[in-house]
């Protein structure tokens, strides 16, 4: 088994806010990132896919299809956006960094097809990134 | 959904590395000029690692800033521009970075309450790391 990451950036704003929260308890919970009118990140996304090296290409994955699903699955929907306002998984769900990593395995999950997704880490600064690998 | 959060953060000290456990000449031996009887300093960098479930409400495996000022409290403002042969717990074992590395594993289990810690990971130079996930972690 071999494992491949490739990395992107995007860049887009967004800010925390739940409607099953109180508006104080979202300015105590959330801080500065509650401010409606939102603000941004360079966001760094790492994809790693695994499988076995294919004995003829030598490739575990076309790494060109790899580029293209993640082009046009992810970053055309979220590069130089507002996460909360443009992108449909946000309209409901708080678009955190963990959240993000997860929106981003189940749009790439189903459209890949030689390799296995394995993981998906976003940096939403160099201090701060989260990983999932599609668990439960 | 688990999602697995990670932090870093920089933190500047000096250390000796000496056993009192050795001779002199082994001393040197082993730690080489890192036995220097004056010390030597670094620029750590610390990424602590923690795992849980997202909240379905708030999107957040734990609150950020929760993090932030535990690790602020019981790490940084222990080590920060201090000498580590001069801290407690390394006035006997030897301030390695592998040792260093535990400790804060372990100050931080025995601190943080709101996610699972899964790792500790803290760079001494751009050069070398160590990591540590527990007594019975699993593999980085």
């Amino acid at each position: 088994m071999v494992y491949l990451t490739r990395k992107a950036e995007f860049s887009a704003s967004h800010y925390y806010h739940s409607p099953e929260l109180t508006p104080e308890e979202n300015r105590r919970i959330f801080g500065k990132c509650n401010n409606p009118n939102g603000h941004g990140h360079n966001y760094t996304l790492e994809v790693t896919v695994k499988g076995e090296v294919d004995s003829r290409s030598g490739f575990v994955v076309d790494l060109k299809q790899l580029k293209e699903v993640m082009q046009r699955e992810v970053l055309e929907a979220m590069d130089h956006r507002f996460l909360n306002k443009e992108v449909p998984e946000f309209l409901t769900k708080i678009p955190t960094t963990e959240n993000i990593a997860i929106a981003v395995w189940q749009r790439l999950q189903p459209k890949l097809q030689q390799a296995q997704l394995h993981r998906v880490r976003v940096y939403e600064t160099p201090e701060l990134f989260v990983d999932f690998y599609g668990e439960a | 959904m688990k999602a697995y959060l990670t932090r870093r953060y920089l933190f500047s000290a000096s250390h000796r590395l000496h056993s009192p456990e050795m001779s002199a000449e082994e001393n040197r031996e082993t730690y080489g000029k890192c036995n220097n009887p004056h010390g030597h300093g670094h620029n750590y960098a610390l990424e602590v690692t923690v795992s849980g479930r997202v909240d379905a409400i708030t999107g957040m495996v734990c609150n950020l800033v929760d993090l932030d000022q535990c690790v602020e409290r019981e790490v940084l403002s222990r080590y920060h521009l201090e000498n580590l042969n001069t801290v407690r717990e390394f006035a006997v074992t030897v301030p390695t970075t592998e040792n260093l590395c535990i400790e804060i594993f372990e100050i931080l289990q025995r601190t943080f309450a709101q996610a699972h810690l899964e790792r500790v990971r803290l760079e001494e130079t751009m050069m070398n790391s160590f990591e540590y996930t527990g007594e019975n972690g699993s593999p980085p």
